[in-house]
């Protein structure tokens, strides 16, 4: 596996009118890499991972990909993104959210092939034996002619991956995956994204399962009022976490998932 | 009252109400047409967030929902020809007082369409890379005509019923027959009665069969 740094953030901030959500985040992805982002609601950990494929547009800072510098500095600290460039990153940086969002007009065939057909162009015949290939890696090859409603929550989550990775994606974005899953419906997707992460894909992860996170990930970072709070190793955070809110957070979460 | 209905002078005109029928279908069909598609055009300038877009589109709106109609077909007859160095038919001035009031109208209903859906749509398509006009046609149109229809189906038998007013113009279509055979015939309670049956023996299927067809677009449901 090469070690090179597939993402690299240097001082993004993010703010929605006078309320700075992001206050300065530096990272580095290297290809292979697993990051789980941990944070209490607030902290700001969507809204980051939101940042990272542009479904918001960062109010400062730098976001390189692959070694490439994304958008063009119109104004002293202020960078401009044209579209073109911002669907070729999206492309490249899949994204999984926690309401699925898939098309309810569309058969779970259907929303795979979508961004096969649209911004892929590819062939009826040839988008619809990618998607089926996709549908049955998530092990919902049988339910292809269904429309979403006619899925539980983990097959709709299930076909959102499918949909994710039919786009041969380099990194992937996990926007707790889970959270709006019944619990007996959680194991299903995380053992698809387990698989994934067997795979050596680069993915980040915002979760709440911390079990998960410390089984998968290879590094853990704890957000806190819109910045890395702290960062390490699973298990240097989740074990013995230095820092006194991080402690604190996972205290909280103890209490429930005991 | 002992007023004895009857029809025969109606009956005897079919020809003429044929014609009229004709004309109505006509125009309907034009003013459909221009209507709701220049009416979808409006509406997407309507949803920009761009003022080079929304503001002329809400001009455009504003103006024309707050005219009547017939002054508007009345001013492209007779006014604009003044300032204008062409002619304009009866059915062209009818047609764009017609098309125009129609777009206006039903922008406001493609842009609550368009606003009704989540946005959640938008992240799940914009995340595959899809550009802002392939989101609006393959995800957000799709589901927002879906939700549209009745209100497009209202606006449709307005239209439809619109048509009426291009007889102040002049234009062949059925209540400028009816007025002929009317006053031809001296029968206004027959020819009036005989129009009003004929528009909704003309509405009333294509009011069910918007019922059909929203129904089936409901079946993924």
């Amino acid at each position: 596996m090469s070690s090179d740094v597939l993402l690299r953030v240097t001082g993004l901030i993010k703010s929605f009118g006078a309320n700075e959500v992001l206050r300065g985040i530096d990272l580095e992805v290297r290809r292979g890499e697993r990051v789980a982002i941990l944070g209490a609601s607030g902290s700001g950990k969507s809204t980051f991972l939101r940042c990272l494929n542009f479904m918001e547009m960062p109010s400062a800072g730098r976001i390189e990909l692959d070694g490439r510098l994304l958008g063009s500095e119109r104004r002293p600290g202020e960078r401009t993104y044209r579209e073109a460039e911002l669907t070729g990153v999206r492309q490249r940086v899949g994204m999984v959210f926690q309401q699925f969002n898939l098309f309810p007009h569309m058969t779970a065939v259907g929303n795979v092939m979508e961004g096969l057909r649209t911004v892929r162009r590819l062939s009826k015949a040839d988008a619809r034996a990618r998607a089926e290939r996709e549908l049955a890696r998530v092990g919902l090859a049988d339910k292809a002619a269904q429309y979403p409603a006619h899925l539980s929550g983990g097959q709709k989550q299930r076909v959102a991956i499918a949909r994710a990775l039919a786009m041969d994606p380099e990194m992937l974005l996990f926007d707790e995956p889970t959270s709006a899953l019944d619990p007996e419906l959680v194991g299903e997707v995380l053992g698809v994204i387990r698989s994934l992460a067997d795979e050596g894909r680069t993915m980040l992860l915002v979760t709440h399962e911390l079990g998960f996170a410390y089984h998968v990930a290879t590094r853990v970072i704890f957000l806190a009022d819109g910045a890395i709070h702290e960062s390490g190793t699973p298990d240097e955070v989740l074990k013995h976490p230095r820092q006194e809110r991080t402690r604190a957070f996972l205290a909280r979460h103890k209490e429930f998932s005991l | 009252m002992g007023h004895r209905w009857d029809f025969s002078s109606v009956l005897a005109n079919t020809d003429a109400l044929l014609v009229g029928a004709i004309g109505t279908l006509h125009i309907f069909a034009i003013c459909l047409v221009l209507g709701l598609s220049l009416g979808l055009v409006v509406g997407l300038g309507r949803y920009s967030r761009n003022g080079w877009f929304y503001f002329p589109a809400t001009a455009f709106v504003e103006f024309f929902r707050n005219t009547p109609v017939l002054v508007q077909i009345l001013w492209f007859y007779f006014a604009l020809p003044i300032l204008l160095p062409f002619e304009i038919s009866p059915l062209a001035a009818a047609s764009l007082g017609i098309s125009l009031n129609s777009a206006a109208f039903s922008a406001e209903i493609y842009r609550g369409g368009i606003q009704s859906i989540e946005p959640g749509q938008w992240d799940g398509a914009r995340a595959l890379g899809m550009r802002w006009g392939q989101v609006m046609r393959r995800i957000v149109l799709p589901q927002a005509i879906k939700r549209m229809l009745p209100a497009l189906t209202n606006r449709a038998i307005e239209i439809f019923k619109m048509t009426t007013l291009a007889s102040a113009v002049a234009y062949v279509e059925l209540l400028q027959q009816g007025k002929l055979i009317a006053s031809l015939n001296f029968n206004p309670i027959e020819a009036y009665t005989a129009i009003a049956v004929i528009f909704f023996i003309c509405l009333w299927p294509l009011v069910q069969l918007s019922y059909l067809l929203e129904r089936r677009l409901r079946r993924d449901e």
